[in-house]
């Protein structure tokens, strides 16, 4: 049985917001997720996707990924170091086996790590419970194991879902999903038991959207960087936004495209007295102690609040 | 119907990349790469010269550029063609100006039926590459081993016939490649190529026949990429390929020689309107200090020693 609505969240307009003020009175959240990804040479079968467009090897796209490993991620560390930002680190949790000097490069700049699911090329869909448990624990005990980080947010490989997803990661302990694209703002997520919230990430402002769907030029995605920037910006002195920069070095690190994008995040970054710089899991324990309450209470205040859960029926 | 179990098991879950053809080497580590005369950069200009079939199979998929339109789709087979005949002198008068030595990855299809074409490319003092038999010749691993090997043997036959040399330097069609195609490249004679996009430095390749070396060759500055999957206007590929220029000169300075390639289709970017936008981003990025114009034989001359 499908549904039409996931009823993963209820609706709450974008206005007379209770109040959020960052620490240290700021008004915006702003934080970059690198994707530190791994795709499979000859990866296996998914009945509901191809992992490559050609058949297998498919050696320009495959190469080009394994550029950002050899090449790309070195480029953006350094640009992030100059800019006073610390990344929030979407893993393909096997780049631990395969690339533990990326790892460290990133634990010694006391980075956070999230899962990006086990490969971006295994993808959720078609898994039964017991399988995305087996995804779930492997990420939390292989990155522990290697960082020491108990990692407490996700976004599931290749943004692919099941019914379960949600639920299961509050049970995990995880703090937020980055799957949901509805709000500049974190939001509760409805889950069986436990608290989990949205945690705003994008794929408008996201680099895999810039260059390989909208085909922005590296000047053009600059430009779009510092607008969004200014708006969030500007409405975060109401109730604080949070604007996140997702990233792929394989993309994102090449000479033509570097240079306008450090333009860019040292313009954002420029306005410390407004902006929180920060991590994803920063946010969500600041947003979990001192907002999550008051928002669950705010949309049932105005009669939005719709009752169960993502993907169960609502009562009545 | 849950997957089945093996899609959770992870062979290849070890250190380094999961094939075996290189180890992990994060570019930074290595040691510097000298190019000849204190160069910083190494401008290595891909001239691509495809013949593309009016009566394409499209096995296993068509070439970026091949027919489009119900057969006879003389429309796309005529503007390709215009590649070999105009397009391409346009390019060669840009490069003679700047005195850009480039590599030209010929088809065997092109050196049979247009071999005047390349030994104008030889004259001129170019390197002349192997890029296959034909844009229909797509390497994959379902081809035909047998096949495989003779369109390699014919490339590099007819090719030397023209020439008189075979090229040491291959690109494949399309840059596809089946599992098995590195090792029978370097069977039939190839030393390096290009078809692999994993670094910005010549690395060494591992096949069943000995070291094939491999020249990354990225695809950013692509023209087909830039100018008709990307469709951005021409200035902007001016503008990349400047930023390009300076982003790596900077980078020189820090950990040694960097390649700045750049691939042109001469259908593409031989068009009336578009040769000065190429030759003014070439004249952009040798204007940088420490840009030179280099062929990939001689990139990898230098990174060899």
């Amino acid at each position: 049985m499908t549904h039409r609505d996931p009823n993963l969240y209820d609706y709450w307009p974008y206005k007379e917001r209770p109040k959020i003020v960052w620490p240290g009175g700021k008004k915006l959240a702003f934080w970059v997720a690198p994707n530190i990804e791994f795709y499979e040479f000859d990866p296996p079968g998914n009945p509901s996707r191809k992992p490559w467009a050609a058949p297998s090897p498919d050696i320009v796209p495959y190469s080009a990924r394994d550029w950002g490993n050899r090449v790309g991620h070195w480029r953006l560390m350094e640009v992030m170091d100059k800019a006073g930002v610390r990344g929030s680190i979407s893993l393909s949790v096997a780049m631990l086996d395969h690339h533990p000097e990326i790892i460290e490069a990133c634990v010694a700049r006391n980075w956070e790590f999230f899962s990006h699911g086990i490969y971006n090329t295994r993808y959720s869909y078609g898994m039964d419970e017991a399988q995305e448990r087996a995804v779930l624990e492997d990420s939390i005990r292989s990155v522990q194991a290697a960082t020491g980080q108990r990692i407490r947010g996700y976004l599931a490989p290749a943004l692919t879902h099941t019914e379960k997803t949600m639920d299961l990661l509050a049970e995990y302990g995880f703090w937020y999903t980055c799957d949901l694209f509805q709000d500049d703002q974190p939001q509760p997520v409805k889950v069986k038991d436990g608290r989990l919230i949205s945690m705003p990430y994008s794929l408008e402002v996201n680099d895999v959207i810039t260059y390989g769907v909208y085909n922005q030029s590296p000047r053009a995605y600059a430009d779009v960087l510092k607008r969004h920037f200014d708006q969030l910006l500007e409405e975060g002195e109401e109730s604080g936004t949070v604007m996140c920069i997702p990233l792929h070095a394989y993309l994102v690190s090449h000479p033509n495209r570097i240079g306008p994008f450090q333009e860019a995040l040292e313009y954002i970054t420029g306005h410390k007295d407004d902006i929180w710089i920060t991590t994803a899991a920063e946010i969500a324990e600041f947003y979990l102690a001192n907002h999550y309450d008051g928002a669950v209470a705010d949309i049932a205040r105005r009669g939005n609040a719709r009752g169960g859960s993502g993907f169960n029926p609502v009562a009545g | 119907m849950p997957l089945p179990d093996d899609y959770l098991v992870y062979p290849k879950r070890r250190l380094g990349p999961d094939h075996e053809r290189y180890d992990a080497s994060p570019v930074r580590d290595r040691a510097p790469l000298v190019l000849p005369d204190g160069a910083k950069v190494a401008l290595w200009v891909n001239v691509l010269l495809e013949f593309f079939p009016l009566n394409p199979s499209g096995k296993p998929f068509k070439a970026p550029g091949a027919m489009q339109t119900p057969y006879p789709d003389l429309r796309h087979y005529t503007t390709r063609d215009y590649g070999n005949r105009v397009g391409v002198y346009r390019i060669l008068k840009v490069l003679d100006r700047l005195g850009i030595p480039a590599t030209f990855w010929a088809q065997g299809a092109v050196a049979e039926r247009y071999p005047t074409l390349i030994r104008d490319i030889q004259a001129a003092g170019h390197e002349i590459g192997a890029h296959g038999w034909d844009t229909d010749t797509i390497h994959h691993t379902a081809m035909d081993e047998g096949a495989e090997r003779k369109a390699i043997a014919d490339t590099l036959a007819t090719l030397k016939d023209v020439t008189g040399t075979a090229p040491q330097g291959w690109l494949s069609p399309a840059r596809a490649e089946g599992f098995a195609t590195p090792d029978r490249l370097k069977e039939g004679g190839v030393e390096w190529f290009a078809d692999w996009a994993h670094d910005e430095l010549p690395t060494a390749f591992r096949t069943t026949a000995g070291d094939l070396t491999a020249m990354p060759l990225s695809d950013m500055l692509d023209d087909w990429q830039i100018l008709v999957t990307y469709r951005r206007p021409e200035e902007e590929w001016v503008a990349q390929v400047a930023d390009s220029a300076d982003w790596l000169v900077d980078e020189a300075d820090r950990f040694g020689g960097r390649v700045l390639s750049l691939t042109l289709r001469p259908h593409i970017s031989g068009q009336a309107y578009r040769i000065r936008p190429l030759a003014d981003s070439l004249e952009q990025a040798l204007a940088r200090p420490g840009v030179r114009a280099m062929t990939g034989g001689a990139i990898l001359d230098a990174w060899r020693k």
